[in-house]
C-alpha cells in the first residue's frame, strides 16, 4: 500500500477540520489526528475501512476525548461536556477555512503561521517543512508546537482575519527553498480550497496572482539554473492552461467590482501574459494598473515597479526621475537604475550601477544575474 | 524568515571590551564550565523558540591552501600565529527579522567570562543569501 501515505496527508486536515468545527481546541485536536494517523498506518494495511474519512474522525475523537479526560484527570477536574467536539456533519469547505483562520492567527509570527498552515492545513510533515525550509526537524517542530500553544484554548468565537491568511499563503508561494516540496504549488492548492470557501474577491485575486506567475515557471531559469528576466524569457514555455484559468479567476473577481492589492498585481501579470512577445506587452494599461495598486498599498516596492513601467511607456530618464521619488534602501532599486541607465545609453554608469547592485543582492541567483549584466557590459 | 551566520572571533573585529581581555587560560575552571554550559543554553533556548539551525566551534589550526596546476601537489602557506582575523565558531539561527538577529547576537554576547561577568564579545551577524522571490513585477 505505497500511497498510504498521500492518502492520509489528504484526510489529515479534513479530520483536523471536523474536530475543530464541533469545538476542538486547535492544539488537542492536531494532537489526536496525529495520533489516529498512527492508527490508520497500523490497522489500514490489514483491514481498510470502507469509510476511511469517517474512520478517522472516530478515531481521532476519541483519542481528542481521551486526552482531553486524561489532562483533566491530571488536574484533577471534572469532565467539562463542553470540551467534547459535538457530532456533526463533515463539510470540508467550510472545515479549510476554518483550519486557516486558526494557523494564520494574526497573534503568530509569520514563519510560525507558515509553518502551522503547511502542517495543520496542507497535511505535510514536520520533517518535510523542515527541509522546505532548511532547518532541522527539531527546530521546525518546536516552531509548530509554539505556534499551536500559543492559539491554544482559541476557539472560532470572532471572525478570522481573511487578510492575515492571504498574506500566509503569498509567503508560502512567494519565497522559500522548496526542496522535496514543491511550495509554490502547495501554496495554489490551499489557495484553491480557501478559493472554494469563501467569495471575497481578493482571494480570487490571490489565487490568479499564482496561477499566472506559476504558468511561467519553466521559463524562469535557464538550464543550468540562472535567472532569467521576464523580457528575455522563451514565451512559448509559459503554462497556457494556467494563464487560461488564471485570466478567468481573475475576470470574475474584478466583475464583483471590490478592488484590492492582490488583484491588481494579478491584473499586471495577466497583461504580461496577454503579450506574445516582450515588444508586445500593453506597458501604458500595465502603468495605469500600478497607478491603482499604488493608490491602494502606498508600497515602495511598488513604486519601484511603477517606475520601470514608467520608464517603458514615457521613456527611460522619464523612469530615471521615478525612480528618484522610491527610498535607496527599497531591495533592486539601484538594480532598476541600472537598466534604466543602459536604456538611455549611459552604459558606463548602468555597469557600475549593475555592480553595486549585485553586492547589494540578498539572493545568490540575483547576484549572478547583476554581475552578469555588468560583466556584459564590460565585454560590450 | 532569513537566516543569519552568528560569527564569533577570536581576534578581528572592534576592539574588545574590557570583560573580553583575559585569555581563557587565565579564568578558573569552574568560569569556563560556566561559560560552555551557557553556550549550550544558548542553542538551547533558540532551539526552543524554533530558531536554531546549527553550531560549530572551530580549530584555531588551520592553513591556506591553494591550486598549483593539473597534476601537483597543492601547496599550503602558513599557520600564522598573527593572521588578523580569526574565526572561533559560529551558530546559524533562521528568524523573523534582523532586529530578532542582533538580540540573539548580543544574547550570545551575554555569556559569562572571568569573574562570572558577561563577556561582551563583539559577535558578527551576517545574513545568507536566499532564493529570490517569484513574483518580482
Amino acid at each position: 500500500m505505497a500511497d498510504l501515505g498521500d492518502l492520509l496527508k489528504g484526510f489529515g486536515p479534513q479530520v483536523l477540520g471536523v474536530l475543530v468545527r464541533r469545538g476542538g481546541d486547535f492544539a488537542a485536536a492536531e494532537d489526536a489526528v496525529q495520533e489516529a494517523m498512527i492508527e490508520a498506518l497500523r490497522h489500514w494495511p490489514q483491514a481498510m475501512p470502507d469509510d476511511p474519512k469517517a474512520w478517522l474522525v472516530t478515531v481521532a475523537s476519541r483519542k481528542y476525548v481521551d486526552a482531553q479526560r486524561s489532562e483533566l484527570a491530571r488536574r484533577r477536574r471534572e469532565l467539562l461536556d463542553g470540551d467534547r467536539p459535538a457530532p456533526g456533519p463533515t463539510e470540508q469547505v467550510d472545515d479549510t477555512l476554518l483550519l486557516l483562520f486558526l494557523a494564520c492567527a494574526p497573534a503568530l509570527t509569520p514563519p510560525s503561521a507558515v509553518a502551522l498552515t503547511l502542517r495543520a492545513v496542507g497535511g505535510l510533515t514536520t520533517r518535510q517543512i523542515a527541509s522546505a525550509y532548511l532547518v532541522p526537524e527539531a527546530t521546525m517542530a518546536q516552531r509548530i508546537s509554539r505556534a499551536k500553544a500559543s492559539i491554544r484554548g482559541r476557539r472560532l468565537t470572532e471572525p478570522g482575519d481573511l487578510g492575515a491568511v492571504l498574506k500566509v499563503l503569498y509567503l508560502i508561494f512567494n519565497e522559500g527553498y522548496g526542496g522535496e516540496v514543491d511550495l509554490a504549488a502547495e501554496a495554489i492548492r490551499l489557495t484553491r480550497q480557501l478559493a472554494a470557501a469563501s467569495d471575497e474577491p481578493e482571494v480570487a485575486g490571490l489565487l490568479a496572482l499564482m496561477l499566472l506567475h506559476h504558468a511561467r515557471r519553466a521559463s524562469r531559469r535557464t538550464g543550468e539554473g540562472q535567472l532569467v528576466p521576464l523580457a528575455a524569457q522563451d514565451r512559448s514555455r509559459w503554462d497556457t492552461g494556467l494563464i487560461a484559468e488564471g485570466v478567468e479567476v481573475l475576470q470574475s473577481a474584478l466583475a464583483r467590482d471590490r478592488l484590492g492589492e492582490y488583484q491588481a498585481q494579478a491584473a499586471i501579470a495577466a497583461l504580461h501574459a496577454d503579450a506574445s512577445s516582450a515588444e508586445e506587452t500593453d506597458w501604458p494599461q500595465i502603468l495605469e494598473w500600478y497607478d491603482e495598486l499604488n493608490r491602494i498599498t502606498d508600497s515602495p516596492v511598488v513604486a519601484l515597479n511603477r517606475a520601470v513601467a514608467v520608464g517603458e511607456v514615457d521613456g527611460p530618464l522619464a523612469g530615471l526621475r521615478a525612480v528618484a521619488e522610491v527610498p535607496a534602501d527599497v531591495p533592486r532599486q539601484t538594480a532598476v537604475r541600472a537598466y534604466l541607465h543602459e536604456r538611455a545609453g549611459d552604459l558606463a554608469r548602468a555597469r557600475s550601477l549593475y555592480a553595486e547592485a549585485a553586492r547589494a543582492a540578498s539572493s545568490a541567483a540575483e547576484r549572478e544575474h547583476l554581475t552578469r549584466q555588468a560583466a556584459r557590459l564590460h565585454s560590450s | 524568515m532569513t537566516k543569519y551566520l552568528l560569527l564569533k572571533h577570536y581576534r578581528g573585529g572592534p576592539k574588545p571590551m574590557p570583560n573580553s581581555e583575559a585569555p581563557m587560560e587565565d579564568w578558573t575552571p569552574q568560569e569556563i564550565s560556566d561559560h560552555l554550559a551557557f553556550m549550550n543554553h544558548v542553542a538551547d533556548v533558540l532551539r526552543e523558540r524554533g530558531e536554531y539551525v546549527e553550531g560549530q566551534a572551530l580549530s584555531p589550526e588551520g592553513v591556506f591552501v591553494r591550486f598549483d596546476g593539473e597534476g601537483k601537489p597543492p601547496v599550503t602557506d602558513g599557520p600564522f600565529a598573527e593572521t588578523k582575523d580569526l574565526i572561533a565558531g559560529w551558530m546559524v539561527i533562521d528568524v523573523d527579522s534582523v532586529e530578532r538577529a542582533h538580540e540573539a547576537a548580543a544574547f550570545l554576547s551575554s555569556a559569562p567570562g572571568k569573574g562570572g561577568k558577561p563577556l561582551q564579545e563583539w559577535i558578527e551577524v551576517r545574513p545568507f543569501m536566499t532564493e529570490p522571490p517569484v513574483v518580482t513585477e
